[in-house]
């Protein structure tokens, strides 16, 4: 039998495995049971997939052995690195995580396209076609690269929030210089590599610009948004190899990646193109409603211990905060320790809670807590007139009443938990400062409520004491 | 023009599959509840990740007295292979809470 044909079979065979596991493990990532094993199946076949390409992909010949070294090193440097990182990186760090590791996707699809640009110039028939497909390689690569880059740094508190002035304006002009210079070398087939940079350095200072001026709150949307980006870039490295397992691997992620972008948005009540045009709302309309503010009523931690000992229901509403503060195993021993004395404790999971949408579900798993207990919004929402006492932790614009009665502030319309709907409502909180959206929050004048002004963890380490001398 | 068309003629399977694969990448994820979004997010960063077979062809093709490409393709695995195990990785951490917690 001839063996070269054999190889290049046991090569697409094992694409079609692989494109199928994509598939499968996509699939299996969207019901709770199956998810770890869906993810374990899309990893295998990658394993698959990559080993194939090595052995099959071309005849080894000897005078390669450079090659090949380097490629196993390559491989043996990036697992390295990348089990370090994954297995080191706290679980509040994991948006910014995964914000990483996609923009080295990104660079990857990038290093790809210069490399292929220089092959045209050594020879080999220049098409248009093949032209277009590298250069958008190239551009959507790097800009998911740096813009990644931004947001990971973002999210880690290395960079602050700037918006240039006239910011929009720039970034217009910066796409159509991108676009011109690109269709330039495109339809001229000019094989210029001091263009080929400049259109790498345009491209890496749009990702920067473009990320640079987005608040906080819409970060997840856009490293979700830098995720598809990156699906696309590898399905276009599919389009230059002919490879179906590149191409469907980029393109699912790329399709499933905008429709995950828009279930953010949409759980925001935020728009696309809001997110990506404007910084989060603006604070001209909230001035409006600054002036009427009631009298802010705090509690003792003793009276609150009492309150939360003696309901029957208590809610727990999670946000960033009790991330920040790492408090989510102190919540989890005040949860038992109400069990025991009786109460019934729920959490009421808003989906944008933390810093993407499912991220506190992925908290509070690490501190134990039971499945059954984490309610989805609209569950809690149904639950919240029977409650006596919701206890806020952390959580700010995902439980502010503006969000239903105040038609002109910036997240109007967002779903929100309403714990204006329970008996007494209890806010823990570092300070009276705003939420990530910038904007009052009236919640904390309302009758019902009470401030516990601290630490999350502090706070709920001394609501812990204080209910053991109960 | 007659390039491009010749393009999209020689690559009309290729078109084919890449429409189909928008379709599915969408039918697939539609019903993932809000507890999964950040696994589900973290593992297509992953698959993408798949941009590393690219790499290792540019590595496998690369004229060994090419520099440029070495180099640069050597780069371009280290890379791709960060983006794949570290989103593996990562999404199975965040998996495994998901797990302890069934029991």
């Amino acid at each position: 039998m001839d063996t070269k044909l054999l190889g290049l079979s046991l090569l697409e065979l094992s694409y079609i495995a692989a494109s199928v596991t994509f598939i499968l493990g996509l699939k299996m990532l969207s019901s709770p049971d199956k998810a770890r094993k869906g993810n374990l199946i899309a990893g295998y076949g990658m394993g698959l997939a990559i080993a194939a390409t090595i052995l099959f992909k071309e005849e080894f010949s000897p005078d390669k052995w450079l090659n090949y070294t380097l490629i196993l090193a390559g491989l043996i440097i990036g697992t390295v690195i990348g089990v370090r990182m994954a297995l080191k990186v706290k679980m509040t760090a994991m948006p910014q995580m995964v914000s990483f590791f996609n923009g080295m996707g990104g660079a990857c699809a990038g290093v790809i396209s210069l490399v292929e640009f220089d092959h045209l110039r050594h020879g080999g028939d220049v098409s248009t076609g093949m032209l277009i497909v590298i250069l958008l390689g190239l551009i959507i690569g790097s800009v998911s690269f740096s813009g990644s880059m931004i947001a990971y740094g973002k999210l880690e508190g290395k960079i602050a929030d700037k918006a240039l002035p006239a910011g929009q304006i720039i970034n217009i002009l910066l796409l159509i210089a991108i676009f011109g210079l690109a269709g330039f070398l495109a339809i001229s087939g000019n094989l210029s590599m001091p263009m080929l940079y400049g259109l790498l350095a345009l491209s890496l200072l749009y990702g920067v610009l473009f990320v640079m001026p987005i608040g906080g709150a819409d970060m997840p949307v856009v490293i979700s948004l830098l995720n598809s980006f990156t699906g696309m870039a590898a399905a276009f490295g599919g389009f230059l190899y002919g490879n179906q397992a590149m191409l469907t691997g980029g393109i699912l992620v790329g399709s499933a990646g905008t429709i995950l972008t828009v279930l953010m948005c949409t759980a925001m009540n935020r728009s696309l193109t809001n997110v990506i045009i404007g910084s989060f709302g603006g604070g001209n309309a909230a001035s409006a409603k600054s002036g009427e503010q009631g009298t802010i009523k705090e509690i003792s931690v003793t009276d609150a211990a009492i309150l939360l000992a003696y309901a029957n229901k208590v809610s727990v509403v999670p946000g960033y905060g009790l991330a920040v503060a790492q408090a989510q195993h102190t919540v989890h021993n005040l949860e038992k320790l109400l069990e025991d004395k009786g109460v019934e404790l729920t959490y009421a999971i808003h989906p944008v809670a933390g810093r993407m949408p499912g991220h506190m579900n992925v908290l509070l798993a690490e501190a134990d807590v039971p499945y059954p207990k984490l309610l989805e919004m609209e569950d809690a929402n149904e639950a919240m007139a029977n409650t006596d006492v919701v206890l806020v932790i952390g959580a700010n614009d995902v439980v502010n009443p503006a969000a239903e009665n105040d038609p002109s502030s910036p997240i109007y319309g967002m779903p929100v938990v309403k714990v204006w709907n329970a008996k007494n409502i209890i806010v823990l909180k570092r300070s009276m400062g705003k939420g990530y959206a910038g904007i009052e929050n009236e919640l904390f004048f309302h009758p019902k409520n009470r401030m516990l002004f601290g630490d999350a963890k502090d706070s709920l380490e001394k609501l812990i004491a204080e209910l053991k001398n109960l | 023009m007659e390039e491009i068309l010749s393009l999209f003629y020689e690559n009309r399977e290729f078109i084919f599959l890449i429409i189909v694969s928008i379709f599915l990448g969408i039918e697939v994820i539609s019903n993932v509840p809000a507890v999964l979004h950040t696994p589900l997010m973290s593992g297509a960063n992953a698959i993408h990740g798949v941009v590393i077979i690219g790499s290792i062809i540019i590595m496998l093709q690369a004229d060994p007295g090419n520099y440029y490409a070495l180099v640069l393709g050597f780069l371009a695995v280290i890379l791709g292979t960060l983006n794949v195990v570290g989103g593996f990785v990562v999404t199975n951490r965040m998996l495994e809470m998901f797990k302890k917690k069934s029991k």
